[in-house]
């Protein structure tokens, strides 16, 4: 079913610049998979290794952290978004 | 290049003000134009989210912040395309700590603020491959202030 993953400004360069990409999918899991499978460089930023997402890297589907759902075994329905959501930080 | 009103500038240097001697934080919400620079249309405070015994020296933009100004900015037909933060009695340059949390494309905006009052005011982008950060070129209208 089609999910429209959001993609932020600082990884859009490495999705051909592109805001939103729309992938058929029924998990986050899957809709990430298959989005970094057609953008390789995409997997480097967003992972550490083959499941497990980088710490200051944030997924949403809709209004809902995925990790206070299912993780990536959280199911997708049609016309879902899914948001790629830095966390910010730093200091002097 | 990032292209910032004098309306901009001052807004963070007196939220850096403000919350001295904490480290301020926001978000600068605009457009990301030709050759990866960035025009600003507003800048947006948000608290810092650090523990409070950090906040001298940290900031912390929870996740759920930034994807509520992301909204906001969406909202506009605008978006995210940079952060800023105060050093209080501190330079304007971003720390080893700011480049192991930061990101590339985005401009990253460091006000000094010394003894409450706001001085040096900077702006840096990191490079792609995360090794150092470079100064980036405020533009204010046509007058170029680096």
């Amino acid at each position: 079913m089609p999910v429209t993953i959001a993609i932020p400004g600082a990884l859009r360069g490495f999705a051909d610049d592109q805001t939103e990409v729309e992938v058929e999918a029924a998990t986050v899991g899957s809709a990430l998979n298959l989005l970094t499978d057609t953008y390789p460089e995409l997997r480097h930023h967003l992972y550490l290794d083959a499941n497990t997402l980088r710490n200051f890297i944030n997924v949403y589907l809709n209004e809902e952290n995925i990790r206070h759902l299912q993780g990536f075994d959280t199911v997708a329905k049609a016309g879902d978004l899914v948001t790629i959501v830095p966390s910010i930080a730093g200091g002097a | 290049m990032i292209t910032l009103r004098v309306n901009h500038l001052e807004a963070m240097r007196t939220h850096g003000e403000q919350d001295y001697p904490h480290e301020c934080c926001g978000l600068l919400i605009g457009r990301f134009s030709g050759n990866g620079s960035k025009v600003v249309s507003e800048t947006y405070p948000i608290s810092n989210a650090r523990e409070e015994e950090h906040k001298r020296n940290r900031f912390l933009i929870r996740p759920e912040e930034l994807l509520r100004g992301e909204r906001y900015a969406r909202e506009k037909n605008l978006e995210v395309v940079g952060f800023y933060h105060s050093h209080p009695d501190a330079e304007a340059r971003p720390s080893t700590y700011d480049l192991e949390h930061a990101w590339p494309t985005y401009s990253y905006v460091i006000v000094s603020v010394r003894e409450a009052y706001a001085q040096d005011l900077r702006s840096w982008e990191m490079r792609a491959d995360r090794t150092q950060f470079d100064s980036e070129e405020i533009v204010k209208g046509e007058t170029s202030c680096r």
